[in-house]
């Protein structure tokens, strides 16, 4: 029987598999679906410090193999996160990885100093969000300005810090190191790529925002090749995400180099995917002889 | 062991009603908790379209388990196409049953407004034959396809629009409402956003409780995204902002708690 539990920044995971934030929640939605216990993690839908109204409506539409959304990270405030939401995943056996977003520096640090006494596993630091016009993604796409939230966010953060990295960059391997040299515990990627559609009936933008973030199956490739990228680029250790829809999916991201996954779009089309995930991965191994997950991540060169 | 799962309809029969209008009935567990105003998650076997279809429920037939959507193909290459060639035995998945429903106790010992225009008028069919009270049916249509007119004169007294004239009041249904002098004291209703909101300014004017049913582009159909909200008054029990989830809050709101 493989060992499927993983060691990322000191937290240990039933299994590699995680949800991408903004596609599941805080779980409520998703535990008819899914027994959260299954997951080695929920990484919930980023919280900000005050709450948000996100951007106009229509926030999503569907494009081949995929879809965008601009959301605008719409969210209740990190009070209403830490009175609902925290208890409700405290229930289940599973790490609770909670998703920060920020427009400014001190939004971020106002967020994470007051995670630092709520029972949560790990923090993840949204700064590649290409749908908000402020904070985000301008900290995401400059590597002074990354390496900077990440030194920041460090003061304050009780739990190990995980920075979410956009793709829409020249080089992702210098962000990513970057915020390992600005003390990331952990990287995750990729966030969305940013796109557009054109309604040719309307002859107007589909998204209220005009651009949004492309995910799901379409962009898979090019996340593979980033965790490839990164995962020699950097030690701390990297979650891989961009269109994993299936456990042969998840498995490709660890031989690629990430030592866990998260699973985004696929959430929207097979609301059970991410515990089907976790069992394949774990038939993989023992078919493979892989005793360990460790034993896998990265040995394709 | 999860409790709900997205299943595999089968396809019981499916005829055209009018021009790009289909009636599909689905055998499916959906069948047996779903009721009037609810929606279904309809996804197609094409693998390069992923999200899910929201449809309303026209009719439920819980003895024969089974589900009735009217829906209308939107154009060459959609999901909606895939779904209208579809033949009995065909298979597809599907979540559901979604979303709220129209409140049918706000209608007990009153006399209603039913209202259904274009693509909205399927769901008023079920709350039709649901309701029990005085029910005027108004239905609103492009032209002289009067699509589900029979059902619907078996279930009270009917009222039609049409935009060219050619059946009933020309005009839309506030036109119709205005030319037979009728009268209601609570409103349900569905259609496009410009007729809901003359609906729900009508019904504000008047002190009426309107409840109508709206639409957004939707993702997860189950709460989880945050794609499909629309603006409300006051702030969101759930969101804490001003913004309401049309799949899982809705899609039927009180009228004075939303904005258009």
């Amino acid at each position: 029987m493989a060992d499927t539990r993983v060691n990322i920044a000191g937290v240990e995971w039933k299994n590699p598999v995680t949800t991408a934030s903004g596609t599941f929640g805080s779980g409520a939605e998703f535990c008819d679906f899914v027994d959260l216990n299954k997951l080695g993690a929920v990484t919930t839908k980023g919280v900000a410090n005050v709450p948000w109204e996100g951007n106009a409506t229509p926030r999503v539409a569907e494009v081949y193999g995929g879809m965008m959304n601009a959301v605008g990270l719409q969210n209740p405030g990190i009070d209403v996160f830490c009175e609902r939401d925290i208890p409700f995943l405290r229930q289940y056996d599973t790490n609770i990885i909670v998703n920060v977003c920020g427009r400014s520096e001190e939004d971020y640090c106002e967020v994470v100093e007051r995670l630092a006494n709520e029972d949560v596993d790990m923090l993840e630091i949204n700064i590649s969000c290409p749908n908000v016009k402020e904070g985000g993604i301008a900290f995401g796409q400059n590597p002074k300005a990354a390496e900077a939230i990440t030194k920041a966010v460090k003061k304050y953060a009780k739990q190990p810090v995980i920075m979410k990295l956009s793709p829409n960059v020249t080089d992702i391997t210098e962000m990513a190191r970057a915020v390992e040299a600005g003390g990331a515990d952990a990287v995750s990627l990729i966030n969305t790529l940013t796109g557009m559609k054109i309604d040719i009936n309307r002859r107007q933008f589909v998204l209220a925002n005009k651009t949004g973030g492309v995910s799901g199956p379409i962009v898979k490739p090019i996340a593979v090749r980033m965790v490839y990228q990164v995962a020699n680029a950097v030690a701390i250790p990297v979650i891989g995400m961009g269109g994993i829809s299936t456990w042969e999916d998840a498995v490709e991201f660890l031989l690629a180099g990430a030592s866990a996954v998260s699973v985004g779009t696929a959430n929207f089309f097979q609301p059970n995917v991410t515990e089907e995930i976790a069992a394949g991965i774990e038939a993989y191994m023992d078919k493979n002889g892989f005793g360990t997950v460790a034993d896998m991540v990265g040995i394709v060169k | 062991m999860a409790e709900r799962e997205k299943e595999l309809a089968v396809v019981s029969s499916q005829e055209q009603l009018a021009d790009g209008i289909f009636s599909m009935w689905l055998k499916t567990k959906a069948s047996q908790n779903a009721v009037p105003g609810q929606f279904i998650s309809m996804y197609t076997n094409d693998g390069t379209k992923l999200l899910p279809r929201p449809i309303s429920i026209c009719e439920i037939d819980k003895e024969k388990g089974m589900l009735r959507v009217v829906y209308r193909v939107t154009g060459e290459h959609t999901g909606t196409e895939e779904f209208s060639r579809m033949k009995e035995g065909d298979t597809l998945p599907v979540i559901g049953p979604l979303g709220n429903g129209f409140p049918l106790e706000a209608a007990r010992g009153k006399k209603a407004f039913l209202m259904g225009g274009g693509i909205g008028v399927p769901p008023i069919l079920e709350l039709a034959k649901q309701l029990d009270c005085e029910k005027q049916i108004i239905v609103g249509y492009r032209d002289a396809q009067t699509f589900l007119r029979e059902e619907f004169e078996a279930n009270g007294s009917v009222y039609i629009s049409t935009e060219d004239g050619s059946v009933g009041t020309k005009g839309n249904v506030m036109d119709a409402i205005r030319e037979n002098d009728i009268t209601a004291d609570v409103i349900y209703a569905c259609g496009p956003t410009p007729m809901l909101r003359a609906i729900k300014s009508y019904a504000e004017e008047k002190g009426i409780p309107c409840y109508i049913s709206l639409e957004e582009r939707m993702a997860c159909g189950i709460g989880a995204c945050l794609a499909c909200v629309c603006k409300t008054k006051g702030v969101d029990h759930h969101s804490h902002v001003h913004n309401a989830r049309i799949c899982k809050d809705g899609p039927v709101f009180l009228s004075t708690e939303v904005e258009l």
